[in-house]
């Protein structure tokens, strides 16, 4: 049986990892190269990496952090920030990731979606969609590492994508992110509904009870961690690790090995 | 030296980046003469059928590997979309497969609301039908990296070396004689796939 995916999801600034609380103030974490050593000995399912300041720095993807973090790790792996044309995207494949994420240039260049999608396969790219909820509970994307509101509709942007080409969609709940206070379950919920590509939430893992319900109650196909898998505990220092095997496939309805 | 087929299509630095850490001497080539003199064939692929069936042919590729397939007899294996060109044929399009292990490409389809997503993607677990030297000693479960629309169908039992399900079961690691097809990624598959690519490099 197909098990669900639990990916850490880790944030770079150029070559340091860090960790934002509410896409604001980030932590320190260390050396991306040492933590994606940690990874692949615990055999996760997946590593994705976002450089959340390349857009708004306007750098481009760092190649060469890029292959070193390849050359370590035996698991499929996604990188995002700052890939603003198909070539960048198909160097980014050709070092050894499989998928690229895009979040603000799908926005503001939609066809890059396809143009990927043509050459390497759907499969190949991850659309991105960073939603806020406001106070009166309606849900806007936001653009530029969340500092850019839009007024696109979550539900149908993720529609578009979808129709664009993009393989998979990673929901991230800015409310949530670096909280640990659980997912969004509602947005991603109402999303999973509305596409038929398979989705991954992100934004809130805090514990195993979180990733239960996130899972069982929205049928999504992956999850994602951030806070979780970089620090001790809420509050605490960092400590590079992955929850318990044995507890999630308690927990999952698919199980692991 | 293991050479793995460089026609275009695919992930080709992971699976070198593999090969390495194993300590298996492996290059990546293009040149119909350095893979004519191969011991070892690596074939990957990521993308459509037809067109990795037409660069293999463009390349001059298509006639030097069936002699390394049929006369030379040197172990070959195909993974992914590289497994799915070894059969006769697939639905994803109209060109002919290799015919070297009898079988049928066919895609995926599940009823309206079924939660089976298409491509099949993810980790998954094999289940052994025959022993084979490419999949001995892997761990029991084992599970590994697959991303595919398409499902290969050996016509043989005989050939079935794994099977795995999704919605149904299908051929996972396949087998005739010095040809070997793997439909996940071991290059993407930690411990597992390391198990199975080492044992590749031993055969």
């Amino acid at each position: 049986m197909l098990s669900t995916r639990i990916i850490p999801c880790l944030q770079l600034i150029d070559q340091s990892l860090v960790k934002t609380v509410q896409f604001g103030h980030h932590g320190y974490i260390g050396d991306p190269i040492n933590t994606v050593r940690i990874f692949n000995e615990l055999e996760v399912d997946e590593l994705c990496f976002l450089d959340i300041r390349a857009t708004v720095e306007n750098r481009v993807p760092n190649l060469k952090i890029l292959s070193e973090i390849a050359d370590e790790c035996f698991m499929p792996l996604s990188y995002g920030g700052g890939v603003r044309d198909a070539l960048t995207a198909r160097k980014i494949l050709e070092i050894g990731f499989e998928k690229i994420v895009l979040n603000t240039a799908d926005i503001v260049n939609p066809e890059l979606v396809t143009r990927i999608a043509d050459h390497s396969g759907n499969q190949s790219v991850i659309a991105s969609i960073d939603v806020k909820r406001n106070l009166w509970g309606k849900y806007h994307v936001y653009s530029h590492d969340g500092t850019r509101k839009t007024d696109m509709d979550p539900l149908e942007w993720a529609q578009r994508l979808e129709h664009l080409g993009a393989g998979e969609l990673l929901i991230t709940s800015m409310n949530q992110d670096g909280t640990w206070d659980g997912f969004d379950i509602e947005i991603i919920k109402r999303i999973v509904h509305a596409v038929s590509i398979p989705v991954i939430a992100n934004g809130g893992a805090g514990s195993i009870e979180q990733i239960g319900r996130v899972v069982n109650e929205t049928s999504v196909s992956a999850v994602a961690l951030g806070s979780m898998v970089v620090y001790q505990k809420k509050g605490m220092g960092v400590l590079v690790n992955f929850p318990d095997k044995d507890k999630l496939s308690e927990i999952l309805p698919t199980g692991r090995i | 030296m293991i050479v793995i087929v460089n026609y275009g299509l695919g992930n080709l630095g992971s699976v070198l980046n593999m090969f390495k850490r194993i300590g298996a001497p492996a290059k990546i080539t293009s040149d119909p003469r350095e893979i004519s003199e191969a011991q070892k064939i690596l074939l990957p692929g990521v993308g459509a059928f037809d067109v990795a069936m037409k660069r293999i042919h463009e390349a001059g590729l298509f006639q030097v590997l069936n002699i390394l397939a049929l006369e030379k007899k040197i172990p070959i294996l195909g993974i992914c979309l590289g497994m799915q060109l070894l059969t006769d044929n697939s639905e994803e399009g109209g060109m002919e497969g290799f015919h070297w292990i009898p079988g049928k490409t066919t895609k995926f389809t599940f009823p309206d609301g079924s939660p089976l997503k298409i491509p099949h993607m993810g980790w998954n677990e094999v289940k052994e039908k025959n022993p084979s030297p490419l999949t001995a000693g892997l761990p029991k479960p084992s599970r590994f990296y697959f991303v595919h629309s398409y499902y290969v169908k050996v016509a043989d039992p005989a050939h079935s070396i794994m099977t795995t399900s999704y919605g149904l079961e299908f051929d996972s690691v396949i087998r005739s004689g010095n040809i070997f097809g793997a439909q996940f990624h071991p290059e993407k598959s930690h411990r597992f796939g390391m198990q199975l690519l080492s044992n590749f490099a031993g055969i």
